[in-house]
């Protein structure tokens, strides 16, 4: 009996073997990137799909910094079109992606992100300055363990704060906005030089946790203590649970992350791979759909989970580099 | 024999009273071990089950929708494209305003459309769609609601708490209270959460899409890890010469069983994905990963099922002149297939429930469409939950809850095939 099936079975596995070395064609956008703007490039790939015209993108959740290394792989239909960045490229991303023969590369900053530092409602809403911030978290700093000990006016209570892993492009732009400006006000920049200065202590008062801003939000709800830092729409989502610090005095909202008055705002970004638009179908559209003004207008749908939208000069040059995919 | 002296026998009588404590106490332990598991396999079910029950349900809302033709720009007679393509959503809102003549003011209109999905436009185009018949007529649409409504309605999201950190406003929940009182709001079953793949809006979204991916994925595995792991467990068992190289071999498949999940994504990153090519993120690719991950456990099934085939079948064969393939082939390994369809079928269960192999070959993603096949992008059960598990919106709860029920009856429906396999076919020698 077993000789029945003998047959079957092997030309099966030969069969399958062979599929797998043939490299098809492919007829959905792939998306790659940071984990921020996740919900925001899912929310545009299903509306673009739901039209019927194209087939539904598929989105990848692999933070920035592995984002960019997909990206960079090269040109074809083995490799993502579009990935996403809670931060600009950096110059050995370029190099990178110019080795692999990605030489043009379409820029777009879709808006503006603030970072939050948030406990739970349970805790009194506090007011820090980025010198305090970052005396809180150095390594190469004073190292307190009470927040009290840093200025009275804080609460006295253990410090210990949940931080994104090093992969995040969250980390990157914390690192710039308040580790190094922190560190700046602090008095300790020229001491210290840029590198230093971003360190986190490692005497576990600030804990990395993995790329999930949901159980970020948990447990900071389950401990009132903890401080958690992460992207303004999960802030948003969450009002009922958790709250913003202010910072420099400056409360956390809409409006104040897109004057960038709120001093730990920054623009989020895509980039595309100009060399798939037209042979991936549906790219042109997807970027069209990303910049219309249903999406990341004032009034879009992009603002409703958090998006903070960019001011109207900077969108029209944005609208103007998708009309005419403007390379970096 | 004489009677020992009374004190020595008190002394025995109370060693054996001691003996027989102990044992007491010793079952206590066990019991009170296995009360512990039950309480805490409890505690989880009860847990999943309280908070993923509502997801089998939706909430509807009827709006009165004149399906206008002119506004559509089609007819019943336009042909299915056409149909397909015209502005739904539209329609639907402005036939939503239509019922709410009084507000009048864009910001108020805004908050209106929040009671409805955003994706309920989908909706109207099917029911055309289906039936054309409808065009020119005034019907009373049921639309699912939005995530919010659905939420407070089921009391997942609190209501009695500031309108600042409420979900639907103050303007909201009184327009979603008129709605009910008018009979126009109701609660039915989701056939959404079986039938349709990820959504971002939570009311969308359903679990049929991570399903059929790894439905996929488990027909991979199954095709590529049951032949080649029978094929080796009886050469190794029953022709494999037994020297170093065979004993090293055995060791090795033994350890590969314990090898995280992780590393074995690691190697079809490096491998299939960079050496081979094999398309990113299809169940092909996450296939042929779990099933270097299910091997081992088969062959370890295999090879102790065709030992526990008693050599009498052998020698009894052969005495009768089958060739040494005859044997395995004719007598040992029918007989050895139940146990080993028993280690393949608990080979499969765990590779349903593995995430961590998948997450580096890119079936970690957002898939809205259904996998149709080997070579389109899908996802896998347990990723699917994860992701819902990771998203910020409240609708997402109770679906990862239900995504959860979903993978542990797969589980229990496989486990106990195995067992009736077990069962049904053991032979006692």
């Amino acid at each position: 009996m077993f000789r029945k099936f003998a047959v079957p079975l092997t030309s099966t596995v030969i069969g399958l073997a062979t599929l797998s070395s043939v490299v098809q064609a492919r007829d959905s956008i792939r998306i790659v990137g940071s984990s921020t703007l996740f919900p925001f490039a899912t929310v545009v790939a299903e509306k673009l799909g739901s039209r019927g015209k194209y087939k539904t993108p598929v989105v990848e959740s692999t933070g920035t910094g592995g984002g960019m290394k997909l990206f960079c792989a090269g040109v074809g239909v083995g490799h993502p079109d579009f990935t996403n960045a809670s931060r600009a490229i950096k110059e050995s991303e370029i190099k990178l992606c110019e080795q692999n023969g990605v030489s043009k590369i379409v820029e777009i900053i879709i808006g503006n992100d603030g970072i939050a530092f948030a406990n739970s409602v349970k805790s009194r809403q506090v007011n820090f300055t980025l010198a305090q911030l970052w005396v809180a978290m150095a390594e190469h700093g004073p190292k307190p363990t009470r927040w009290s000990e840093i200025d009275a006016s804080l609460p006295n209570t253990a410090i210990k704060i949940l931080a994104p892993p090093p992969t995040s492009g969250t980390r990157d732009a914390w690192n710039d906005l308040v580790m190094k400006e922190g560190c700046k006000s602090a008095g300790k920049h020229e001491a210290l030089g840029k590198k230093k200065c971003a360190v986190f202590r490692e005497d576990g008062a600030v804990e990395e946790v993995g790329e999930n801003d949901t159980l970020i939000v948990k447990r900071l709800s389950a401990d009132p203590e903890a401080f958690g830092i992460f992207g303004f729409s999960f802030l948003d989502m969450n009002g009922d649970r958790i709250q913003g610090a202010t910072i420099e005095g400056v409360e956390i909202d809409l409006d104040t992350i897109q004057t960038y008055d709120y001093p730990i705002s920054r623009p989020l970004f895509f980039y595309a791979k100009k060399a798939h638009v037209g042979v991936i179908p549906g790219m042109q559209e997807y970027l069209n759909a990303f910049v219309s003004e249903s999406a990341i207008g004032e009034y879009g749908y992009l603002g409703d989970i958090g998006l903070v939208p960019l001011e109207s000069k900077k969108l029209a040059e944005i609208r103007n580099r998708v009309k005419n995919l403007t390379t970096l | 024999m004489t009677d020992p002296p009374p004190s020595n026998r008190r002394e025995s009588n109370e060693r054996v009273r001691r003996r027989y404590a102990s044992e007491r106490r010793f079952q206590w332990y066990g019991r009170l071990a296995m009360l512990l598991g039950v309480a805490v396999l409890a505690f989880l079910v009860l847990t999943v089950f309280s908070s993923g029950y509502s997801a089998f349900v939706r909430h509807q809302i009827g709006v009165e929708v004149f399906f206008d033709t002119d506004a559509l720009g089609i007819t019943a007679q336009s042909p299915v494209e056409e149909l397909e393509q015209a502005e739904y959503l539209l329609l639907l809102r402005k036939n939503l305003f239509k019922m709410f003549p009084k507000i009048r003011k864009r910001r108020d209109r805004k908050q209106l459309l929040g009671l409805i999905s955003s994706n309920s436009g989908g909706e109207l185009r099917d029911l055309v769609v289906s039936n054309p018949a409808v065009l020119g007529t005034k019907q009373t649409v049921w639309v699912t609601s939005s995530s919010n409504v659905d939420q407070i309605l089921k009391g997942n999201a609190p209501r009695e708490i500031a309108e600042k950190s409420r979900l639907l406003g103050d303007k909201q929940l009184k327009w979603m209270d008129s709605l009910a009182d008018e009979g126009r709001l109701r609660k039915k079953f989701n056939p959404y959460f079986f039938t349709r793949g990820d959504s971002r809006a939570p009311e969308m979204a359903g679990i049929w899409g991570a399903i059929l991916g790894s439905f996929w994925a488990l027909m991979v595995c199954l095709l590529l890890s049951f032949p080649l792991g029978v094929a080796a467990a009886i050469y190794l068992e029953e022709f494999a010469p037994k020297n170093r190289w065979s004993e090293l071999i055995e060791v090795n498949i033994n350890n590969l069983a314990a090898v995280p999940s992780i590393i074995f994504g690691l190697l079809g990153l490096a491998v299939f994905l960079n050496f081979f090519g094999v398309p990113r993120g299809t169940p092909l690719v996450g296939g042929m990963v779990l099933s270097l991950m299910t091997l081992p456990t088969i062959i370890i099934a295999c090879r102790s099922a065709l030992k526990a085939v008693p050599p009498s079948i052998r020698e009894g064969a052969m005495g009768m002149g089958a060739s040494p393939m005859q044997v395995v082939l004719h007598h040992v390994f029918p007989l050895a297939l139940p146990g080993t369809l028993t280690g393949v079928i608990i080979g499969l269960a765990r590779a349903l429930g593995e995430t961590a192999p998948l997450l580096m070959i890119g079936m970690f993603a957002f898939v809205v469409d259904l996998p149709g096949g080997l070579l389109d992008s899908a996802t896998a059960l347990p990723v699917q939950i994860y992701l819902w598990a990771e998203s910020s919106e409240r609708g997402y709860v109770e679906l990862t809850a239900a995504g959860i029920m979903v993978i542990l009856s797969f589980m229990v429906v496989m486990n106990s095939i195995a067992m009736y396999f077990r069962k049904r076919f053991e032979r006692r020698w």
